[in-house]
């Protein structure tokens, strides 16, 4: 078995044992010059977490009175009906256009499928914005029918009602795409069995494709209820006692740390507890999954005279969750005066957005790397531990962070408070997931024999990290840095209560602007973040009909 | 087979030792008691079947894995063994990858300048590297655009070009059709003696592992 020297072993002077199982790069320990950045972003995100708990439980007393408040109550039915609610009517709406886009003949129905996703370019606080703007008081419908009939007031749109509305019309999206994916992924020879025995197209429909949709519907109806839980700017426009409104009013009217703190405690268990159910529904759904084989999809229903029933339907949608906002936006800005002085506000409150943006992408990424390359190339339960973590980003709400870093900044680290350093801790932890994800499926994309070639030909750790890996994983550097930046763009109560006073930005602009009723002033900063959201979605599509034509 | 360099006097220097070095995978021994010894200028093959642990017997020698028992010198020197490990980059030892593992982002000059400091001497000898392999003039290619023996042979050249004490080949030829298999594995033979490189190179092909000793002068 060998030539050449002298080889000796035991069994048959063999050197075979065992089973050959590669496991990538296994060094004993993983090098500190990853693992000590990694704690450290480790301990950041769970600050807040830690630092609610120590606030809520730190004056025994004070939890039980307000928890037990009635008015806590009435808010934790509120934060739960409101979540229900949307999950329900947002997915009644998604699943028929998902089936409209992909299960059909439905006439232009590429048109469509970008279309449905749309809304979310449109940040649901500038869509709250819209609807009070058109329906509330002072708005473009009272002006309308003020003149002919005298009516000064309309049936409120504030509470419960827009709140719905609004979150209903700009969350769909989530289960639109899940639902959509999932139809894809039917196997066509399903539906052909339940046609063999007997069944027709559409008993076929119900019988067959839904329950193969459910545990999508489900994920996707989850994750719009956590979108509703963590959503400030709708509830707040909105005036409708939920969590995070509570929450901003509490911090906002007194010095009660305690209050406040509690009652965000209250809200993470609840987007942990959806989140731990949408966990367990997507893993039931991959157990569904029995092969997923050829390239098949479901052959399309023909809807014959219907189809137009189905355009009408994709039609009222589009209309009122983009096309409506849209020209409610442009009737605003065009109303609004646009003196010298407005246009050099608006140019600070960009420049602040897009520097903001762009600083806050640089620094996730930058945090998210060491993680990301301890649980790609390093993996063992420690460091999935630490992957694992970092998705208390996906749990906490922004309001939630906010909170707990505006009272750390304040108490502990007074130079930092009021900074945008401490703006843009914020924002990393709220996001960090994002980056990680993106670079995690970059660096799962280079071969670990390429970083050893580095280290044999004399290079370290470090020096393989520069000259090698940043360079293979630039797709998902890009990705995660504008995904963050992008995000960050259109966040809203992050930006308010770290943000420095006098610190402006789009977002801050659209709900001082929108809290005084100056619609006007609100209407270009939104307009401007629409566009800018817009863009990568316009070049999604855009390579999507390109692949598809 | 046992070929001697030109300089006669480190001819008889033990370049690598391995004295019954272990390795286990969670509680599956993969490696046992292996020894093995090779003399300055010598090329060994080990030969054996697939997943017998070869992979992993370089990539012990090479630092790229830990050793659970024995020790490992090169030159006289442990670099593993007793609680030690020196990781790769100070062991001065280079590697052929079964899939080459050129770097995709650079071109076929800086994948073989890359082990090498900056200036005049580093692109003297990448030229003269590109040259022992018969790449001359390839250098402003991207390793993509070569075929498999030219990638073959800018991974050799990138190895051999920081002149290191060893040279590891794990399966060099595998990926290569068994016609330019041959014209290859000759090539790679006269430039290894050549650079009088000592060198351990793995197959699982009987017929490959022999004829590296039958085919020398």
């Amino acid at each position: 078995m060998a030539i050449g020297g002298k080889v000796t072993g035991p069994a048959h002077g063999n050197m075979i044992i065992g089973s050959h199982r590669m496991r990538p790069f296994a060094m004993r320990f993983p090098p500190m010059i990853f693992v000590i950045p990694a704690l450290m972003v480790a301990l950041l995100m769970l600050a807040p977490v830690v630092y609610l708990i120590v606030r809520a439980t730190d004056s025994g007393s004070a939890i039980p009175d307000t928890l037990i408040r009635a008015r806590t109550f009435v808010v934790i039915r509120n934060t739960a009906l409101l979540a229900a609610s949307v999950a329900v009517s947002a997915s009644l709406i998604a699943v028929p256009l998902a089936w409209l886009t992909t299960g059909t003949n439905l006439p232009n129905q590429r048109f469509w499928t970008v279309v449905a996703a749309l809304p979310l370019v449109i940040p649901s606080y500038v869509g709250a914005l819209t609807i009070v703007a058109a329906m509330g008081p002072r708005g473009i419908f009272q002006g309308w029918l003020e003149g002919p009939f005298g009516i000064e007031r309309l049936p409120s749109i504030y509470g419960f009602f827009g709140s719905w509305w609004a979150l209903t019309l700009f969350s769909y999206p989530y289960v639109y795409l899940g639902v959509q994916a999932a139809f894809w992924g039917i196997d066509p020879a399903l539906e052909e069995a339940a046609r063999s025995l007997g069944l027709g197209p559409f008993q076929s429909f119900f019988r067959v494709m839904i329950p193969q949709l459910r545990p999508a519907i489900a994920a996707g109806a989850l994750l719009s209820a956590l979108y509703t839980v963590s959503d400030f700017g709708v509830v707040s426009l909105m005036r409708f006692d939920v969590f995070t409104r509570a929450i901003y009013v509490q911090y906002q009217s007194s010095f009660d740390r305690t209050a406040a703190a509690s009652l965000a405690l209250v809200l993470v268990a609840f987007t942990i507890m959806i989140l731990a159910l949408e966990w367990w529904v997507r893993g039931r759904a991959r157990q569904y999954r029995v092969a997923t084989g050829a390239a098949r999809t479901v052959r399309r229903v023909d809807l014959g005279r219907w189809k137009w029933l189905g355009v009408g339907y994709c039609a009222i949608i589009f209309v009122s969750s983009v096309v409506l906002p849209l020209l409610v936006l442009i009737y605003w800005m065009m109303r609004g005066t646009s003196t010298g002085e407005a246009v050099g506000r608006l140019w600070g409150q960009a420049v602040n957005s897009a520097s903001v943006s762009l600083a806050a992408g640089v620094v996730t990424v930058a945090l998210a790397l060491p993680t990301a390359v301890l649980s790609v190339r390093y993996r063992n339960r420690f460091t999935t531990l630490l992957e694992r973590q970092t998705y208390l980003g996906y749990a906490l709400p922004g309001v939630a962070i906010a909170l707990a870093f505006v009272y750390i900044g304040a108490r502990y680290v007074p130079s930092l408070y009021q900074t945008i350093w401490l703006l843009l801790i914020g924002y990393a932890v709220r996001f960090l997931p994002q980056a990680l994800g993106a670079e995690r499926v970059s660096l799962l994309q280079i071969s670990p024999r390429v970083e050893e070639a580095s280290r044999t030909l004399g290079e370290n750790v470090l020096g393989t990290l520069r000259r090698v890996t940043l360079h293979l994983a630039r797709p998902g550097l890009v990705a995660g840095f504008s995904l963050v930046a992008l995000t960050v763009m259109k966040e809203l109560p992050v930006t308010m209560m770290l943000a420095p006073i006098e610190f402006e930005t789009l977002a801050t602009g659209i709900w001082q602007a929108t809290q005084t009723g100056a619609y006007g002033r609100a209407a270009a900063p939104a307009l401007i973040l629409i566009a800018v959201s817009a863009i990568p979605s316009f070049l999604l599509s855009r390579r999507g009909l390109d692949q598809a034509g | 087979m046992i070929q001697r360099p030109a300089s006669g006097d480190r001819s008889n220097l033990r370049a690598l030792l391995c004295l019954n070095i272990q390795k286990r995978f969670g509680d599956v021994p993969v490696v046992q008691d292996l020894s093995l010894s090779v003399t300055t200028g010598q090329i060994m093959a080990l030969l054996g079947s697939s997943g017998c642990g070869k992979t992993t017997t370089l990539r012990m020698i090479a630092g790229l894995e830990t050793i659970d028992g024995g020790c490992i010198e090169v030159d006289g020197d442990l670099v593993a063994g007793a609680g030690r490990h020196d990781p790769p980059e100070r062991r001065r030892i280079g590697m052929v990858f079964q899939d080459y593992a050129l770097f995709p982002h650079l071109s076929v000059a800086r994948n073989v300048a890359f082990g090498l400091g900056r200036g005049g001497d580093a692109r003297r000898r990448v030229d003269e590297s590109l040259e022992l392999v018969g790449l001359g003039g390839f250098g402003d290619r991207m390793p993509q655009d070569l075929s498999g023996g030219q990638q073959q042979r800018v991974a050799l050249a990138r190895a051999l070009a920081p002149k290191p004490r060893i040279l590891l080949m794990d399966e060099p030829f595998s990926n290569l059709d068994p016609e330019l298999r041959i014209s290859v594995r000759g090539e790679v033979r006269d430039i290894l003696r050549d650079a009088g490189a000592t060198a351990v190179l793995v197959t699982h092909d009987q017929e490959e592992a022999l004829a590296w000793p039958t085919r020398l002068p």
